[in-house]
């Protein structure tokens, strides 16, 4: 056994170099398909004669609407990250603790809005709540009211609403694939010490689960922060976030001195907080043991209430606007119930080009989920394991660092794209690689964020015990770690493949070949006038749900046969 | 698509190896367009089977930022054509200097006002009308007679019917925005700003894009909107009719001085390789076979005077008599400056 000792070292340290190696893959990556692109273009926007202009710096800094367009950014993404938390964590809870019938269904459910456009979302919206939705017609009738009762339209509050519709699943899905690998002993100790209520989410829940709330609310806060779509459509004109305020000067001004001054105001900005974020998370320690919260049928009373207010919440907030979204798309027109729009989706009456059969736009889509997925999975892993390394120089600057494609303005980094990939060998502007790469650093930070906390909660003491019993790498890998990870990698695969299906902000940037995906189509039907197109898209968008949802099953599937419960 | 057609072109002439088959190679002609762009699928392969090209589109994004990105890539373009610079946006292209230049023998059937580039930078192809769109049934029910000029819809009458979009996301947005500068000026006791204070006063509501301001707050755009009056194209209403009725749920208001016109060009990408080619997808573009498939592929109206309209366009799309035309380059020095105060008066 003793030559056992030495045959382990030399696996173990190939190991290590062999890590060096891949590390820097991540990074180049990142480095060409991000930070060449995007200081490419900064520098056309800052220094268009090749000499740093800072008159629109200036013009910022005085300008008193920037300001308190920078605090409504701020304020506004605040309040939704505190919101959606606030609602997912007790969600969180149920869904570890407890076995209820349609679990896994109203996991999948609860991320469907990431998909849908938010053209699509505010039709929704405006279908359930608006002045002529369901819910205010309803209540007139109700109470022979002659104005609708509900006018949250082009209000904060319809804003944070839909913020929050858009990440709880976001938050959901990161607390409780963390928490379900954590040790129930403490919290079971805490209970017989006679710790209850407030007192064991104060002192216990919330402290163990801090890594994966804070990552949690990193990521919803970047997304309220950038927050385009929503703001844009539901807040109307008289909100703006950075992130409009640059679109409105890079496409409608083409005032590209401001537009890129404020998505360079937008980065440092998100830089910072992600370093403070960064140090805020210290490492803790959990002891390794396989054990983890099963999820048991609730017994007491106490227990079906909490799941049963936390459905009530899922149904009212998440599930609603959904169902009346599929609901219009049957009676969109006032035509009463009717296939048609389902049925008119597969006919090219006009023999047009622009026509995109379904079937197609399902294909592509798929394609490029795929290969986001994939990709964004091999690097987000890679990723993660650099920086779980404690001793590692730098890491700390590695890790906002691979956060920033989040935090980037999606308009800049598109105008970056054609003017720095635009010659061999990464002729890439033109090409349809460049969707699932782009989607892919939208996508990484997301398996990075759902990795890293369970990596860093294994003690490298197990790892080395295992090889020093004669494990090879990749048995310690995986034997002890992608066990302990599995539930976070489904969780940043799912998220990879979501952002793509929902192509993310990246229909707005990339110039495209005609390789039209599902959202693609639904905005070609949305650009022309009539009810009809509008009940396809509509059609469409129900069917985006569905290839959606088939693919979070089909992901969450794969993992347990995979991997095997433990 | 496309680029499966030229897989097998390179397939047969490769894997077979029969060169007593093989044609010219087929010249692929880019072309970069607007995310609207559109044509009869079967027209564009005729044209390229007699060409032997194979044209390749591009999209990229609304007609504002194409220009952008082409005034952006101008040292190395990202195509040989492109088609779908307007007027509003055209002297910006022509500053920049993105195009050469060419006449095709067809202008002889485009009627001058449509040639706004003396110097044939651009070729006009086709001009679209942004006008009020109203809903039939709601003025019908409602007893309520049309505006006829654009100082009525500040009338109490048309008190909170109005659905707009923001000039400064929005194409047709600034269309309208011009429509009214036209009308009333910058100067003088009642400008244009004056204007849209009193339009403010009328409750006019303000949507960001297009596909909100008409699906989602229009009472007749199929969604659940709640204003019977908005900005949208001369041309929109025939694509309301209904199957059963054989009528358009939608009307347009052409009264004079109330809809801008939007003329749309091509222009051959300077630098490009394939001149010839780029030349001949012009010509194709003012043929009149394209011209009467443009109709019901872009919701735009043909400039070739040959060309012919679909019946349901000739019965239902209303063309204005006189038009607000703006001077291009005006549009483009004032732009800014016209959206920024738009912006104070309207928005803050």
């Amino acid at each position: 056994m003793d030559t056992g000792v030495d045959r382990s070292r030399s696996p173990l340290t190939r190991l290590v170099n062999l890590r060096y190696g891949l590390l820097l893959v991540p990074l180049v990556f990142l480095a060409v398909f991000f930070f060449y692109p995007l200081i490419s273009i900064l520098g056309v926007s800052l220094a268009p004669e090749g000499q740093l202009n800072l008159g629109a710096f200036t013009a910022l800094i005085t300008s008193s609407y920037y300001r308190d367009t920078l605090v409504f950014t701020t304020v506004q993404a605040l309040l939704s990250t505190l919101l959606t938390i606030g609602l997912a964590l007790p969600g969180a809870y149920i869904f570890v603790r407890y076995q209820f019938p349609g679990k896994s269904l109203l996991m999948a459910l609860a991320t469907l809005p990431f998909v849908l456009p938010t053209v699509v979302v505010a039709a929704a919206f405006s279908a359930l709540i608006g002045p002529r939705g369901l819910l205010n017609t309803g209540l007139m009738s109700l109470f022979s009211l002659d104005t609708p009762p509900v006018q949250l339209d082009r209000t904060l509050a319809i804003i944070l609403i839909v913020h929050v519709f858009y990440n709880y699943a976001v938050a959901l899905r990161l607390i409780s694939g963390y928490w379900a690998n954590q040790n129930p002993r403490m919290e079971e100790a805490a209970r017989v010490l006679g710790a209850h209520g407030w007192r064991l989410w104060w002192t216990i829940r919330l402290p163990l689960l801090r890594p994966a709330v804070l990552a949690a609310a990193m990521l919803v806060f970047i997304f309220t922060f950038t927050s385009f779509g929503v703001v844009l459509i539901l807040g109307g004109p008289r909100f703006a976030t950075l992130e409009v305020e640059i679109y409105r000067q890079a496409t409608g001004l083409f005032n590209l001195p401001v537009a890129g001054a404020l998505a360079l105001v937008q980065i440092v900005f998100m830089f910072a907080l992600m370093v403070v974020y960064t140090r805020l998370q210290k490492r803790i320690t959990t002891d390794i043991q396989r054990a983890e919260y099963v999820a048991l049928p609730p017994r007491s009373r106490r227990a079906k209430l909490m799941i049963g207010l936390n459905l009530v919440m899922m149904v009212v907030l998440l599930f609603a606007p959904l169902l009346a979204l599929v609901i219009r798309s049957f009676t969109a027109g006032d035509s009463g119930w009717t296939l048609a729009y389902y049925q008119r989706l597969t006919v090219n009456t006009r023999q047009s080009l622009l026509f995109v059969p379904p079937a197609q736009a399902i294909s592509n889509s798929l394609v490029f989920a795929g290969i986001t997925t994939l990709l964004a999975l091999t690097l987000g892993l890679i990723t993660a394991y650099l920086l779980s390394r404690r001793n590692l120089p730098l890491v700390r600057w590695l890790d906002p660092l691979f956060m920033l494609p989040l935090a980037a303005s999606a308009v800049t980094l598109g105008f970056g794209f054609i003017i720095a990939l635009d010659s061999p060998p990464l002729n890439l502007r033109a090409s349809p690689l460049l969707i699932p790469l782009a989607h892919t650093l939208v996508a990484m930070p997301f398996v990075v964020r759902s990795v890293l906390p369970a990596l860093r909660a294994i003690p490298p003491t197990v790892q080395e015990a295992a090889s020093v019993l004669g494990a090879s790498p990749w048995r310690v890998w995986r034997w002890i770690d992608l066990p302990l990870i599995s539930r976070g990698l489904a969780v940043g695969a799912t998220f990879a493949f979501t952002v793509s299906m929902g192509e993310f902000g990246a229909s707005l940037f990339v110039v495209r070949p005609d390789t039209p995906t599902i959202p693609v189509a639904i905005f070609r039907l949305l650009s022309q006038p009539g009810a009809a197109n509008y009940g396809q898209a509509l059609a469409l968008s129900v069917i985006l749900m569905i290839v959606s949802a088939v693919g979070f099953v089909f992901i969450e599937r794969l993992r347990t046969a995979g991997i095997g419960e433990f | 698509m496309h680029f499966r057609r030229m897989i097998w072109v390179v397939v047969i002439a490769f894997v077979l190896g029969v060169p007593a088959y093989a044609q010219d190679e087929p010249v692929t002609l880019i072309v970069v367009t607007h995310d609207s762009f559109s044509v009869t699928e079967d027209l564009l392969a005729q044209f390229e089977a007699e060409h032997n090209i194979v044209v390749q589109i591009l999209r990229s994004g609304d007609a504002g930022t194409m220009v952008n990105q082409a005034v952006l890539t101008k040292d190395n373009p990202l195509g040989d054509v492109l088609y779908g610079v307007d007027n509003t946006f055209l002297s910006r292209a022509l500053d920049a200097g993105l195009f050469s230049p060419y006449e095709s023998p067809l202008l002889a059937d485009v009627p001058e006002e449509f040639q706004l580039d003396p110097d044939y930078r651009v070729t006009p192809v086709d001009y679209g009308d942004v006008c009020l769109n109203y809903d039939v049934a709601y003025f019908e029910e409602n007893d309520l007679s049309l505006p006829e000029s654009l100082l009525d819809l500040a009338d109490p009458a048309y008190k909170s019917l109005l659905v707009v979009e923001n000039p400064a996301t929005s194409s047709p947005g600034l269309a309208f925005l011009l429509a009214t500068i036209d009308q009333f000026g910058h100067e003088g006791d009642y400008t244009y700003l004056d204007y849209w204070r009193d339009l403010v006063a009328n409750e006019v509501y303000v949507s960001d894009d297009w596909s909100d301001a008409y699906f989602g707050q229009f009472t007749a755009g199929g969604g659940d909107g709640t204003r019977p009056l908005v900005v949208s194209y001369a041309s929109s209403p025939p694509f309301t009719v209904d199957a059963e009725t054989g009528l358009p749920s939608t009307g347009s208001i052409v009264a004079d001085g109330m809809c801008f016109r939007q003329i749309e060009f091509v222009g051959i990408l300077a630098g490009t390789q394939h001149q010839e080619a780029a030349q001949q997808f012009i010509d194709f573009m003012l043929s009149v076979s394209f011209q009467e498939d443009m109709p019901f592929q872009m919701y735009v109206f043909p400039v070739n005077t040959q060309a012919e309209l679909p019946e349901e366009f000739a019965q239902f799309a209303s063309i204005p008599e006189n038009p607000v035309v703006f001077d291009s380059a005006e549009i483009d020095s004032s732009r800014e400056e016209w959206i920024q105060a738009w912006t104070e008066v309207v928005l803050r």
